[in-house]
């Protein structure tokens, strides 16, 4: 039986549908059967950032509204046989699927795959509680920002409030020169503010919008460092203990080659 | 050196970490979430509290419990919790 987690965080634009694509072709790597559910109707995104957007025919509501079986609906994966998608419908909008639809669609899901994981809107609205409906563990993704700290705070009531409990933190976009400088709050500051488990840290890093450019994840990319932050989260996921990256930048030409070709 | 070093020779560490925008951010987000989070309070939580308060006051005055009021204010960057306890009077 497959363990569902749903990635949410409130606010947009802090890394959801990044987090999902990532994770989900870092467990696929790994062998894993993955299935990604994009659950943002009427915004859908993951597809592009995985790359598949050119081969959808069906969507989530086709499925849960009888118009195509699940089967049909699922999107292979171009690089992994072991990775598919559910591409969320673009032009329906969020009450086009119910949470008990939701539930059933993830208990269809659950004997066919490893991991499932479901990528929320934002907001914590109609299409939010579709998103948990039916996870096992949610995966709460924030920047080191007032707002999105703030709205991260205000999900995790909610996740618990709903029986998600002990929700993981992703602390994404982090940068080290100005968490050094004293500007930008600390992993420590927002693990302090937050109280929850950290899954993972991810920097910020210029690979992830090229990557994201391309369709292809930065997790696949060996040199990316962003990647090697999913990578280790990845392997988390997987039951393994695997250190915190270190984020710490060292100043130099030679150290900055150094960290340009080492492959961590 | 780095820059960051060179600034903290000369502010003191102290001084740079007072008024270092980081510490703004988790001052702002500190009273910020006590608001939400007060807000959100379960309403047995709440419940339970006025209880409790009933209970002890009761120990020492008769209070109205009809007339008691409990409420989160926010002022001045400060969350506090105003209860009003009317007294009938004072135990002996």
């Amino acid at each position: 039986m497959g363990v569902v987690y749903v990635v949410t965080s409130g606010k947009g634009g802090v890394g959801k549908t990044t987090t999902t694509a990532n994770l989900g072709c870092g467990l696929a790597k790994l062998g894993k059967q993955v299935v990604m559910l994009d659950t943002d109707i009427g915004l859908r995104n993951l597809d592009v950032v995985l790359g598949l957007e050119n081969r959808i025919v069906y969507d989530v509501v086709d499925v849960v509204q009888g118009r195509c079986r699940l089967k049909q609906a699922l999107i292979k994966d171009k690089r992994f046989e072991n990775m598919y998608l559910l591409p969320a419908a673009q032009t329906k909008d969020k009450t086009a699927v119910t949470e008990v639809q939701m539930v059933e669609l993830i208990d269809e899901l659950k004997p066919q795959f490893d991991y499932i994981l479901i990528d929320c809107p934002a907001g914590i609205e109609h299409g939010f509680k579709n998103a948990i409906a039916g996870a096992d563990h949610a995966i709460v993704v924030t920047v080191p920002e007032v707002s999105a700290v703030r709205d991260a705070d205000r999900i995790i009531g909610l996740l618990e409030a709903a029986g998600l409990n002990e929700p993981h933190l992703i602390i994404n976009r982090i940068r080290t020169r100005m968490v050094q400088n004293g500007d930008m709050m600390s992993v420590e500051d927002m693990l302090e503010i937050l109280a929850v488990d950290l899954l993972g840290i991810v920097p910020d890093d210029d690979s992830i919008v090229t990557s994201t450019n391309r369709g292809e994840p930065a997790v696949l990319d060996e040199m990316s460092r962003a990647g090697q932050a999913y990578r280790n989260i990845t392997q988390r996921l997987c039951g393994a203990e695997v250190p915190l990256l270190d984020l710490s930048e060292k100043d130099g030409f030679l150290s900055r080659l150094k960290t340009l070709f080492a492959v961590r | 050196m780095s820059f960051s070093e060179v600034l903290t020779k000369f502010f003191p560490k102290e001084e740079m970490k007072k008024n270092s925008s980081k510490e703004i951010a988790k001052e702002r987000l500190r009273l910020v979430l006590v608001q939400d989070r007060g807000n959100s309070l379960p309403e047995d939580m709440l419940l339970n509290l006025r209880a409790e308060l009933i209970a002890l006051f009761s120990r020492y005055m008769v209070i109205d419990e009809g007339q008691l009021d409990m409420a989160f204010n926010k002022s001045e960057g400060e969350i506090a919790l105003v209860a009003s306890i009317p007294v009938v009077r004072i135990k002996n």
